[in-house]
């Protein structure tokens, strides 16, 4: 079943924004995407906000707006609860009112909207700080009620806007778990927008990766993860990616280059491999597997326990070296190696 | 207590010589006043009851007519900073006119408009038989028209420094345009709001020109301070600094304590 | 920005046209009441055609205003008061002597062109659905007023005091009150959009205009004031509706 069935489309001059999104009850969908690919504007479309230019937005069998014949919900008419980048708290109420304020407008007399509102903050544990401002909330703090605030209104549709940008690794790490448990709980459909693989990975049941306006690849984080189809998502999951024209076993890159690969396919291909799958050599390797070529060491740096070097060459690609290897090779700058991936380490999948 | 900072920043004397020269020029008027000042006489003068009339009336209607600026200057402010409608710039221009018509100009504009033949005075008195002119709301009415740019322009700047996108929190959680405005824009905005009421106070309250043209001088009634100051000028200058420098005293101590209470950043 | 405050300086200076002073001993600094305004013009514009190289400049205020000013120490030469009263204080503040009376001005009643509603006597002031507007007590047209409403035994309730003259005359153009107590000189100034009713308790409340030149002031200003005595200055005078001194 759908809860959630829009087509946003907004026009804004150079930039065009064309993106089908479908959400279930309890599901949480992420919007993956660079500075500027459009995922805010389709928060704010969704949350009307701003009004789309073609296509719809259709919540739990209800027209919000479809230009197309006139229907336009304003957003405070819409059930739908917004946590924004910034929070957004009111600075002049408390926290207790700044989660009070939903229900109110939503006609609950004043008694109840706070009693709604207490039992909100303490779901996301923060009942002792129901009287501070918002000014006097730590980041963390500030996010929950936040969250509390969009939750309060009971809504049909959650949006989160970078929900987990503003604070820092240690309070991200825990905010992101307490973030996941409520989504869980959430009967709605949560849409959450980001920029960061890993909130979207850890928080989302299904990915919608945009770029430049247009949703360029949707799974669930294991398809997304195992066969990127876009140079931004590879760099995301950390894979090195090529596009090329597959015949049995051997993939045409363009630009020239041959890769050969375990498993055969016909037509326009992928072909993906681990930075950890790439061997370094200084001098060419014996057996000779067919993936090999001489490279140049364009850059070397730490990644995790490993080194990550970055290679130049005819074939540009990223490979993990153990430290010990790389002290054994003399990598630096400037020095020509030898890289080889074994074909079974090849992933290829249709473009 | 904290400690004082061990070094202060020097302040340049390029800033601070013309601050000490213009702080010097607005206070030593008041000075020339002080020393004029007939102080043996005071108390009896301060007794006497046009003063206090005066005085009483004064403060009524600046406040009153920082209230009818409050009424239609916000709305005002409100539609110049966030809706985007042709010949705003016209509007924001009209609204400072009064800063610029002599105050006497201004009281004959609104005689031609709320006249006994004016445009709407005509009308007004025909239909339920009530002027403007020589009222207390009269006075009202001359003093709002001069103050209410202050109102308008101070509001104004607040509304386009606040975050629009709190409106918008406001509106996903339910608020219609009003309830966000009074709910949350408002409260933000309220230092600004005050400042404004403040500054239109102070200028209702020293009102002359466009109120004694306006509503005349009639001593309880349209006879504020400034205009009482005004025709004691003519026979008894000691008379006039007394009465300024009540004018100055009260307001001097109304603004101090308002200003505190809600004009300080929160 | 230090070039910006002296280019700020340099412009307000040369737009106020503040500059060194100059001696300019030819000209003789009239301060002359308000109600003299266009006479005065005239008169003065006779006097310089009179007498090649004179130079008359006029300031023109409410008399008690130019007597505050002259005994704060403004540069006049010649006073001319609508009020002895004003013309006392100076005098007795030592800044002249022996002013003389050049012309008088009368009370009238000053009513719409036409005068809708019927007034003919200073009594027909009394009735209580009559606006009427009258000079503040303090201003000279308003002391002469009160003079002459006492002397008529008549009890008004105006709708206002007006700070001088011609703010009272301008009620009466511009509608807002049926009549107002103002001088003949100030109904003929004012063109057809007022008319004037004379009535005879303005005898007791004639206004006598008094000049004299100040202290230190050179012979032009006495010859000016001698001037205001000459049958050129009495017929513009009279032209405008004032009275020959008796």
């Amino acid at each position: 079943m759908t809860l959630l069935d829009a087509n946003l489309v907004v026009d804004r001059g150079a930039f065009r924004l064309d993106l089908p999104l479908h959400a279930a009850p309890g599901e949480t969908v992420a919007l993956l995407g660079p500075n500027g690919a459009g995922k805010t504007t389709a928060l704010r479309a969704l949350a009307g906000l701003e009004a789309l230019g073609g296509g719809h937005v259709r919540l739990d069998g209800r027209d919000l707006d479809r230009p197309a014949d006139r229907t336009w919900v304003p957003a405070e008419r819409r059930r739908i609860g917004v946590v924004f980048q910034d929070y957004l708290l009111f600075p002049h109420l408390s926290a207790l009112d700044n989660v009070a304020f939903g229900p109110r407008r939503r006609g609950a007399r004043r008694a109840d909207a706070r009693a709604a509102a207490a039992a909100w903050l303490g779901r996301v544990g923060l009942e002792e700080l129901a009287h501070r401002r918002p000014g006097r909330l730590s980041g963390g703090q500030a996010q929950r009620v936040a969250l509390a605030r969009a939750l309060a209104v009971e809504p049909t549709l959650l949006l989160l806007d970078e929900p987990l940008a503003a604070l820092d690794a240690r309070t991200r790490l825990d905010t992101r778990a307490e973030l996941h448990r409520h989504l869980a709980e959430h009967a709605g459909a949560a849409v959450l927008v980001t920029h960061d693989p890993i909130d979207a990975l850890m928080l989302a049941d299904r990915l919608i990766v945009v770029e430049d306006g247009r949703a360029v690849q949707t799974g669930d984080a294991e398809a997304i993860t195992a066969r990127p189809r876009t140079d931004y998502v590879a760099r995301l999951v950390g894979l090195n990616l090529y596009r090329g024209r597959a015949a049995g076993h051997t993939v045409h890159l363009e630009g020239g280059r041959e890769l050969t690969a375990a498993d055969p396919l016909d037509g326009d291909a992928f072909a993906a491999f681990a930075p950890t799958a790439v061997a370094l050599y200084r001098d060419r390797p014996d057996g000779s597997p067919r993936n090999t070529w001489h490279a140049t060491v364009s850059g070397v740096h730490r990644h995790g326990d490993n080194l990550r070097v970055q290679l130049d060459g005819p074939l540009r690609a990223a490979a993990d070296v153990t430290p010990a290897s790389a002290a054994h090779l003399g990598l630096g700058p400037g020095q020509r190696v030898w890289a080889a991936v074994k074909a079974t380490e090849i992933r290829v999948y249709p473009a | 207590m904290r400690a004082a900072p061990r070094r202060r920043r020097r302040v340049p004397a390029a800033l601070l010589v013309p601050a000490i020269a213009g702080l010097a020029f607005l206070v030593l008027p008041l000075i020339g006043l002080l020393v004029r000042a007939p102080w043996s006489t005071m108390p009896q003068r301060l007794a006497e009851p046009e003063v206090l009339q005066a005085l009483w009336l004064s403060l009524r209607t600046a406040t009153a007519a920082t209230a009818v600026c409050l009424v239609f200057g916000v709305p005002i402010a409100w539609l110049l900073a966030r809706v985007d409608f042709p010949g705003r710039g016209l509007v924001r221009a009209l609204v400072t006119v009064p800063l610029v018509l002599p105050p006497v100009v201004g009281g004959v504009a609104l005689l031609l408009v709320f006249g006994r033949g004016g445009l709407i005075g005509s009308w007004m008195e025909d239909t339920f038989g009530i002027g403007l002119p020589f009222t207390t709301a009269g006075v009202v009415v001359a003093m709002a028209f001069v103050a209410m740019p202050f109102l308008v322009v101070s509001v104004e700047g607040a509304l386009r420094g606040a975050d629009e996108r709190y409106e918008e929190a406001a509106a996903t959680l339910g608020a219609g345009r009003w309830t966000a405005f009074t709910r949350v824009t408002l409260p933000l905005i309220a230092p600004g709001v005050a400042a404004g009421a403040v500054l239109s106070w102070a200028r209702a309250l020293g009102e002359f020109g466009a109120t004694i043209t306006f509503a005349g001088n009639f001593p309880g009634r349209t006879q504020t301070m400034p205009i009482a100051v005004y025709l004691a000028l003519e026979t008894d200058l000691e008379a006039a600094i007394v009465l300024s420098l009540i004018l100055l005293a009260v307001s001097v101590v109304v603004l101090a304590g308002l200003r505190d209470r809600w004009t300080a950043a929160p | 920005m230090k070039r910006t405050a002296a280019a700020l300086t340099a412009l307000a200076l040369a737009l106020t046209g503040c500059s060194g002073g100059g001696d300019d001993s030819e000209t003789i600094h009239v301060f002359a009441a308000a109600s003299l305004t266009e006479t005065f013009e005239r008169i003065g514009a006779d006097f310089e055609a009179d007498r090649p190289g004179a130079d008359v400049e006029f300031n023109f205020a409410g008399s008690s205003s130019l007597a505050a000013q002259i005994e704060q120490g403004a540069p006049a030469d010649v006073f001319a008061s609508a009020s002895p009263v004003n013309m006392g204080s100076v005098v007795e503040a030592g800044y002249a002597e022996d002013p003389v009376t050049f012309a008088r001005n009368r009370l009238v009643i000053a009513v719409p062109a036409g005068d809708p509603a019927g007034i003919a006597s200073l009594s027909d002031l009394a009735d209580p659905a009559l606006r009427v507007a009258v000079c503040a007590a303090a201003v000279p047209c308003g002391a002469a007023a009160e003079t002459a409403l006492a002397e008529a035994g008549i009890e008004l309730t105006p709708a206002t005091y007006e700070s001088d003259v011609k703010a009272t005359l301008a009620k009466v153009t511009l509608g807002e009150v049926d009549a107002a107590l103002v001088y003949r000189t100030d109904t003929l100034a004012a063109d057809d959009e007022v008319e004037a009713v004379d009535f005879p308790e303005a005898a007791a409340a004639v206004n006598d205009y008094e000049a004299a030149a100040l202290d230190g002031a050179g012979a032009p200003a006495a010859e000016f004031v001698a001037y205001l005595g000459s049958e050129a200055a009495l017929a513009v005078l009279i032209d405008a509706g004032f009275e020959a001194p008796s």
